[in-house]
């Protein structure tokens, strides 16, 4: 019997979806719970995932479209089924097609080589006199007696106002007195063999010199644990779908911890090594992009820096996030596989020294035990700012990322 | 007929009334359950006509001590409880009337009764049963008791309580108070106005015992110069209960005394109403000290979907504490992230002449923490605007931080304390230290002046005194 693909409410607020791009094709099998639809929420992109097993038998809604929630956009069924029932059900739906439907891809307004230096203003070190931080007078007074930077605390006063207990929490991880958690981060002045080589790369290629690593990471595993994830059971509707990034930030996170080397800020006369890791999360928005910062990331649950993800990308596409939420990360990463970039390079984030750039995952032929086998695939390039990282320490941090990421269990222990 | 609601509120007062309006607005189909007049025990008989009285009772001591100095003569005084009392009752109906149009105006549904929780989110009001989509919020409140264990049991007559108090035709001719925080005061303030003999009795050392010393103080002393006898670290060893009148032995530091009083008002606390509403079997459990027990985050009590607001949810026991859990609740229920109750910055107040209104830590809590701090203070004896009203009574007191200078907690004793402690309540909520209050220029000549002094003072750098 055939099934009916609605457009799902995958927000609290959707009242309507725009369908971005069907990811399974008429006359396609699919498998419930397979992603068959980007529906692109008054939030965030997000999947449409089929709800029943058969084949794909029809779109009714192109790519491109936007429908109002509960609207059917397509058929799930047995090969050859007659579902004209079904779809003259549709017929008065109130579909109104986006004049020329666009292509998904060039709903992204942000290609990779902007994944520039959008606010370097922004650096957390912007609570210089008269900045615009939002903080409490006596967050303010605790914060000068103590030598703390106001620019690197994360307000939870109204509006992300920085307020008596986030100067007081920040304290005990401020560098003087090593509280339980030990020193935010580690300042190391130059050595003179980094003061030259800072200097002549800085000459030959431009303020921030730049290098490249790519690594192509198989995804399998990956691809299975997730699978289990969003099949899970006791998963709580309000709960996010956990995504590939989620995993991918995750795993990022937890590869800076054994990589402090890469999750450091370039601070002109010293380094500032971060035993604290904070994530930038780069999120298209309408012209432009921003990187809201996943906070402690490497000490969050996959769930929670799914959920924590969702939530400011969403944010951040309504240009709702405090100054707060966008400063202060250490590492950035950029995805663009959900457009089918395959590999791209993408640019530094100062003053961090490294933002990842990660493809989509492609299946491929590779070599595996001597055979060729069809295995998913995901290239990531790193960045690096050479005055920070070297070649072999940059390596080291991809070949720890690849080795979680080939093996999920290992981010467990 | 039984009706499906998003959010059902057991109890129509100030916490679930509040709560209810802050569901329809979040677009939440809400009901309140109350068995009688909306409004609860703050706007019927608590703190709405006990102000209406106050006033009268301001008026009165005006009139009668200072009329003739401000140039006013008045002949014969003549004072009477009864029309004060019946003016004080159509300021509560006016008030409840106007929370029945706010449930209207919000299109909450009231449900006359008295509602018994059901498991699984339900409310049973006589013999139908009620179901909450999402949420059940229990905001039953609190009522006056006796002292039954030395022969003080609420009889209504000579042993009465504030319920009486608030309908008595006339002042009696003698009254004593038992207990003297903010509703032993406001009696013995409005009944000694009256012409009544009142004996105010406090087990604790001194009156306003939650207060600062230095208000219990003032208060006693104000209280004193009006012939209102106060006998605080006083306990009451036994009563005998007559027809006419009560008979109280007081053993106050050793000493032991007979006070006949016409009435006896029961002012020492309040017990919540949580029994024959079916808390139990709804999973629904309390705390040792009686109160519902709840997660502090969230308000939610050991039943999944039912909350609890209010008296019944703890202390402190306060109308406004009550009605900003009702908002609190309202939003969680509705899925929002409301930021937390600051439970250190609730204002309290005492509606007495002069009135006592304190915010945050008193001096005696600052000592037990262990803070370092300084007090600044500033008389209304040396304030224009006090003098002006021949009113000069009380104090501004500001407790600072000695180190970043934050306003761990004030309290203002004066006529129209009520009003002006809500510059250091805000300033206290935006954590704004003594500097920024002073930074802020008063108006002059205002009462308000004198919280700017005391701030001043605390850093050693008071003008007028």
């Amino acid at each position: 019997m055939a099934t009916k693909i609605v457009m799902e409410a995958l927000s609290p607020t959707m009242e309507e979806g725009r369908l971005v791009e069907w990811k399974k094709q008429e006359g396609e099998p699919v498998a419930t719970g397979d992603v068959i639809a980007e529906v692109e929420t008054d939030k965030a992109v997000m999947e449409l995932v089929a709800r029943a097993d058969g084949t794909l038998l029809k779109h009714v809604v192109a790519a491109g479209t936007t429908v109002p929630v509960s609207q059917l956009v397509g058929v799930i069924g047995e090969p050859g089924e007659d579902v004209s029932s079904l779809l003259a059900g549709s017929a008065n739906g109130k579909a109104k097609a986006e004049a020329p439907a666009p292509p998904a891809v060039a709903a992204a307004p942000a290609p990779a080589a902007s994944v520039a230096t959008p606010k370097p203003v922004l650096a957390p070190t912007a609570a210089a006199p008269g900045g615009r931080i939002k903080a409490s007078p006596l967050a303010r007074k605790i914060a000068r007696d103590r030598g703390l930077d106001l620019g690197a605390i994360r307000g939870s006063g109204p509006e992300g106002r920085i307020i008596q207990r986030d100067v007081e929490g920040a304290a005990v991880q401020s560098p003087e007195p090593a509280g339980p958690g030990g020193p935010a981060f580690r300042d190391v002045p130059l050595s003179q063999i980094r003061k030259t080589i800072a200097k002549r790369l800085a000459q030959s290629i431009g303020p921030i010199p730049t290098f490249y690593l790519t690594s192509e990471i198989d995804m399998e595993r990956t691809w299975d644990a997730r699978e289990t994830l969003v099949a899970g059971k006791d998963r709580s509707p309000d709960e996010p779908r956990i995504s590939y990034n989620d995993i991918i930030l995750k795993a990022v996170a937890l590869s800076l911890r054994q990589h402090p080397d890469c999750n450091a800020w370039w601070q002109d006369d010293r380094i500032r090594y971060w035993n604290e890791v904070h994530l930038s999360m780069a999120v298209a928005v309408e012209d432009g992009l921003i990187t809201p910062v996943i906070r402690l990331a490497d000490r969050k649950s996959l769930r929670e820096i799914a959920r924590e993800a969702r939530e400011l990308a969403g944010r951040a596409r309504e240009r709702r996030l405090t100054p707060a939420e966008y400063t202060g990360g250490t590492f950035s990463v950029s995805n663009l596989g959900m457009f089918d970039i395959d590999q791209f390079t993408a640019v530094i984030n100062p003053p961090e020294a490294g933002i990842l750039a990660v493809g989509g995952i492609t299946p491929k032929p590779v070599v595996v035990d001597g055979a060729t086998a069809i295995r998913r695939r995901m290239r990531v390039t790193l960045s690096c700012d050479h005055r920070v990282i070297d070649g072999a320490t940059g390596a080291q941090f991809l070949r720890t990322l690849k080795g979680m990421l080939e093996n999920p269990l290992t981010m467990v222990y | 007929m039984a009706s499906q609601f998003d959010v059902i509120v057991l109890g129509g007062g100030p916490a679930g009334y509040v709560c209810a309006i802050r569901c329809a607005q979040l677009g939440l189909k809400a009901a309140v359950v109350e068995k009688d007049k909306l409004g609860g025990v703050c706007v019927n008989i608590g703190c709405i006509p006990t102000k209406a009285l106050l006033h009268s009772a301001l008026i009165a001591n005006i009139v009668t001590h200072d009329a003739k100095d401000l140039g006013i003569e008045t002949g014969t005084v003549s004072l009477d409880y009864g029309t004060a009392m019946r003016r004080s009752r159509k300021v509560s109906e006016q008030n409840s009337k106007g929370v029945e149009f706010l449930m209207k105006k919000h299109k909450v549904t009231v449900v006359r009764g008295t509602g018994v929780l059901q498991p699984g989110k339900r409310v049973k009001v006589g013999n139908e049963v009620h179901t909450a989509a999402k949420a059940v919020v229990i905001a039953t409140g609190s009522r006056v008791k006796g002292l039954p264990q030395v022969g003080l049991e609420l009889n209504g007559t000579t042993v009465i309580s504030s319920d009486e108090a608030l309908f008595l035709e006339k002042a009696p001719a003698s009254i004593a108070i038992v207990g003297a925080g903010a509703v032993g005061c406001e009696f013995a303030d409005i009944f000694n106005a009256f012409g009544s003999k009142v004996t105010l009795i406090e087990a604790l050392p001194r009156i306003v015992p939650l207060e600062d010393a230095e208000a219990s103080d003032a208060l006693t002393k104000s209280y004193r110069k009006r012939k209102i006898d106060v006998l605080a670290g006083a306990t009451v060893k036994k009563a005998t209960v007559k027809k006419s009148g009560v008979t109280l032995e007081v053993e106050s530091g050793g000493e032991k005394r007979t006070v006949e009083a016409e009435k006896v008002l029961m002012a020492a606390g309040r017990a919540v109403n949580t029994e024959e509403m079916g808390f139990k079997e709804a999973g629904v459990q309390l705390t040792d000290r009686g109160f519902v027990k709840v997660t502090p985050a969230t308000l939610e009590t050991t039943a999944p979907g039912v909350y609890c607001i209010g008296d019944v949810a703890g202390p402190p026991m306060l109308a406004h504490k009550g009605s900003r859990e009702g908002v609190y609740v309202a939003e969680i229920i509705a899925g929002h992230k409301p930021m937390p109750i600051k439970y250190d910055n609730i204002p309290s107040v005492t509606y007495c002449h002069p009135e006592v209104a304190s915010i945050g830590l008193t001096e005696e809590q600052c000592k037990e923490q262990k803070l370092e701090y300084q007090v600044g203070r500033f008389p209304f004896s040396a304030n224009g605007r006090a003098r002006t009203a021949g009113d000069t009574e009380g104090f501004v007191k500001i407790i600072r931080g000695k180190k970043y200078g934050e306003i761990l907690g004030a309290i203002i004793v004066g006529g129209h304390a009520s009003e002006i402690i809500h510059e250091l309540t805000v300033a206290r909520e935006n954590e704004y230290t003594v500097e920024e209050v002073d930074l802020a220029v008063h108006a002059h000549p205002t009462l308000s002046e004198a919280i700017a002094e005391a701030a001043l003072d605390s850093m050693g750098r008071v003008i007028h005194t």
